[in-house]
């Protein structure tokens, strides 16, 4: 699989686009990062498993703390660049679509 | 910027309409009413200039404004249009003044059982590694949300 397919795998899930989120605003512990979830600490492990293969997201332990934090170099420019162009495009079609259902014999006088 | 570097990326996207037929679909590129009702960009992004001329050779310039102020412009050529099925051009996306990309993209329309399948693949050439990175946080999280409201759909 292309780090691309990773990405958006990784991405595929909420609470994974949660915790992605959380550490956009810096890094922390595991367990700061499990807090708003309800769920065991094994399931958010391998959440961050997921998200670490994907090149997203780093962690690191010190002591007997594991930090994890955000790794934006994962994400190339090209990637940067094509999940932009892409997601553009998503939200595009997806009113397309839409717009096509409302006006299906042709555009609006 | 010293550095110049190139870095290209490629990507398709399919998408099926249900109960439409290809022209009705290739209709909603072709013309500036109809691109107004979805060709735009994120968040609280508005046109602030639109200049429409869909014919080979012709041009499509967009010039996008967000609530923050900053600015996009993509700067538009078609090089090849067969009614109801097929559009290619190429474009250049601009951001705040530095130019960012270079692409060309494809569009098909074709015929499936009960409606229009269309497939959608852009190339570009990505210039000089310009990345917002100020707003790389912010990028980050936009995607989040984008692919949150697609992925709902």
């Amino acid at each position: 699989m292309s780090n691309l397919d990773l990405t958006f795998q990784a991405l595929a899930d909420p609470t994974r686009r949660a915790m992605v989120e959380r550490l956009a605003k810096g890094s922390c512990s595991v367990s700061e990062l499990a807090q708003p979830f309800a769920m065991s600490l094994p399931a958010v492990y391998q959440h961050l498993q997921m998200l670490e293969a994907s090149g997203l997201v780093a962690s690191e332990k010190i002591g007997r703390v594991r930090t994890c934090r955000m790794e934006p170099a994962a994400m190339s420019l090209a990637e940067t660049w094509i999940n932009r162009r892409r997601t553009d495009w998503e939200a595009r079609l997806d009113r397309l679509g839409a717009h096509l259902q409302r006006f299906p014999e042709g555009e609006p006088k | 910027m010293t550095d110049h570097s190139i870095a290209h990326g490629v990507f398709t996207i399919e998408r099926t309409y249900p109960d439409v037929a290809p022209q009705r679909v290739f209709d909603a590129f072709a013309t500036a009413a109809g691109k107004q009702a979805w060709f735009f960009g994120p968040g609280d992004w508005q046109i602030a200039q639109r200049e429409f001329d869909f014919r080979p050779g012709g041009r499509e310039r967009v010039k996008g404004r967000r609530s923050s102020g900053d600015e996009s412009f993509f700067d538009a050529v078609y090089f090849d249009i067969v009614p109801g099925e097929r559009i290619v051009y190429a474009y250049d996306m601009w951001h705040e003044g530095r130019k960012l990309s270079v692409s060309l993209a494809t569009l098909e329309f074709h015929a499936v059982a009960g409606g229009t399948r269309l497939r959608l693949c852009e190339q570009g050439a990505f210039l000089d590694g310009y990345d917002d990175a100020g707003r790389r946080e912010h990028g980050t999280i936009e995607l989040m949300d984008r692919m949150e409201t697609t992925l709902r759909a």
